[in-house]
């Protein structure tokens, strides 16, 4: 019961078609990518993708695997556009968009177990106009309209971590937690990857203990998974691949199918293979932003 | 001491400097490298109080140049996404961003280009637009003025709030709406006309208004005698070439032309 190690493959094995599911990470930071690829080589279709978008939203749209997208922005940062997920939005992808705030909003509602979360964000705006949104007037004198930011459940959240034990004690080792606490707690159920899977003692608690990303029951399971967010970054351990991100840029249209063959098809070892080792991604200098 | 041989670029990021000369102790966000430089720029010469971030999430004690370097000046805060909202929530804020389009209301658009349900171009979403513009003062930077960025009617997708009450709830302006200046490549622009109107502050050297007038989709308000934008000094000057030694600001604007345009 409480080892919860499984493969990254039995981890799509528990996805359905038409689930919604929350990606954790930012842009081009910590996306459970290694998780992303064998979603894009699995049966699965129809998904519902809620994230702060980068290439797992590309990929998956490139995929077919995407029937709705929730989100605030998808962008590859360094390359502003996000070609892949520019395509498929303008061939019709049917998207909730919203302010990066207010998803934020939305899964915290959800992992308080909460209708929704009042807001002025999306006051005024455009992202106002959409029917999900209804607005409530506050109870107390000042009666301002706010937005009653719904409740953003996914039913399970992706993350990728850097380390784990096999009991889903997690650690987010990177400078920024991002929003992945909020989606395992918004989800039901989360599985992560984990850059090492260690033992408890090894997770060096409590000198770690500010990295400890939740509770171990909101785990249900854990799958190593070295640089399973390649090309995305997951610092300390290792940085954005710049370089890997320009050429999963440029494979478009026709190209898609190239890269398709030579990065997403295979395993994990012949895809640290071919993006070229990982003496060659521990290398990556830290990005410029 | 005003120096001829700026670039045009130059000026702008002393003009996008200017837009934080009298804000208090907040954080000072530029987007896009002109105005990140713009913020930098404030900070060393005449605002020291205000904070920077390294563009990603920790506040640093001086501003980092930009393009490849070694080492980090000193890290004097930590700047996660969740406590920049809860800064941001806070009003403590003023962020100099660069929208696609724009309106006479000010209301800006990074969504898409045509119809939200079926857009022509899918740009980035509105990422944080919406609560910048309720939260904290805003002003924006357009490298390029023409009538595609400052556009007739309202933009595309309204992303972040503007001086339009009709999309305002019960006609209550939105809490902190706050929006302070524009700069273009042609000009400077505030929101200091009639109801928050669009209004001419300075034209860049050599620039006329006719030009500025032909470039925009809506009325600018330009009364009495126009000013020039002011050259950038040679403090300025040093301190722009410190913070970009790589001349990063010599690609950004098409061919580079200097500050002072030539007949």
């Amino acid at each position: 019961m409480l080892d919860k190690r499984m493969s990254v493959d039995a981890i799509v094995d528990q996805l359905r078609d038409g689930m919604t599911i929350a990606i954790g990470g930012w842009a081009t930071r910590r996306k459970p990518m290694a998780l992303v690829r064998a979603i894009a080589r699995s049966d699965l279709k129809d998904l519902t993708v809620i994230a702060y978008g980068g290439p797992d939203v590309g990929m998956l749209a490139a995929s077919g695997k995407l029937k709705r997208l929730i989100f605030a922005f998808v962008s590859l940062d360094h390359i502003p556009i996000e070609p892949h997920f520019k395509a498929a939005r303008q061939a019709g992808l049917e998207v909730w968009e919203m302010d990066e705030g207010m998803l934020h909003w939305g899964l915290r509602a959800a992992a308080m177990q909460l209708p929704f979360l009042p807001t002025r964000v999306g006051i005024g705006t455009a992202i106002a106009e959409n029917p999900r949104f209804r607005t409530i007037t506050s109870p107390y004198d000042d009666g301002e309209t706010l937005i009653a930011m719904p409740a953003i459940r996914p039913d399970v959240a992706l993350l990728h971590v850097h380390r784990a034990d096999e009991r889903g004690n997690v650690l987010t080792l990177s400078p920024d937690p991002f929003f992945d606490e909020l989606m395992a707690r918004a989800a039901g159920r989360t599985f992560v990857t984990t850059e090492k899977l260690v033992t408890t003692a090894e997770l060096d608690l409590p000198a770690n203990a500010r990295f400890h990303l939740v509770e171990r029951p909101l785990i249900s399971g854990v799958a190593e998974a070295a640089f399973g967010a390649h090309p995305t970054s997951a610092a300390p351990d290792y940085q954005l691949d710049l370089g890997h991100l320009r050429t999963y840029a440029a494979a478009e249209g026709e190209a898609w199918d190239a890269y398709r063959a030579q990065f997403i098809d295979g395993d994990a070892q012949s895809y640290l293979a071919a993006v070229g080792g990982a003496d060659a991604i521990r290398a990556i200098p830290a990005p410029v932003y | 001491m005003a120096d001829t041989d700026a670039t045009l670029a130059e000026l702008l990021i002393a003009q996008c400097a200017e837009v934080w000369r009298d804000d208090p102790e907040w954080l000072a966000t530029g987007i896009t490298p002109i105005p990140r430089l713009g913020a930098s720029l404030a900070k060393l010469s005449f605002n020291p109080r205000l904070m920077i971030t390294d563009a990603e999430n920790m506040f640093l004690e001086e501003p980092a140049p930009i393009g490849p370097r070694e080492g980090s000046p000193t890290v004097e805060g930590w700047a996660p996404y969740a406590r920049t909202f809860d800064n941001l929530w806070g009003g403590r804020r003023h962020a100099l961003v660069a929208p696609v389009q724009i309106d006479r209301f000010g209301q800006t658009n990074i969504s898409v280009i045509g119809s939200h349900d079926a857009p022509k171009a899918a740009l980035l979403g509105a990422r944080g637009f919406p609560g910048n513009s309720i939260s904290h003062p805003n002003s924006f930077f357009f490298p390029q003025h023409s009538k595609r960025a400052l556009v007739a009617g309202e933009v595309d997708f309204v992303c972040s709030v503007g001086y339009n009450p009709a999309r305002w709830p019960d006609g209550r302006k939105p809490h902190r709406l706050e929006l302070r200046r524009i700069v273009t490549n042609l000009c400077v622009l505030d929101f200091g006309g009639p109801q928050h109107a669009i209004r001419l502050v300075s034209l860049h050297p050599g620039v006329p208004l006719d030009e500025v007038r032909d470039n925009t989709g809506f009325d600018i308000e330009a009364d009495g005698e126009i000013a020039e934008t002011p050259l950038p000094g040679a403090e300025a000057l040093a301190i722009i070439r410190r913070l970009d030694p790589y001349d990063i600001r010599a690609t950004l604007l098409k061919g580079n032309p200097p500050a002072v345009r030539t007949a």
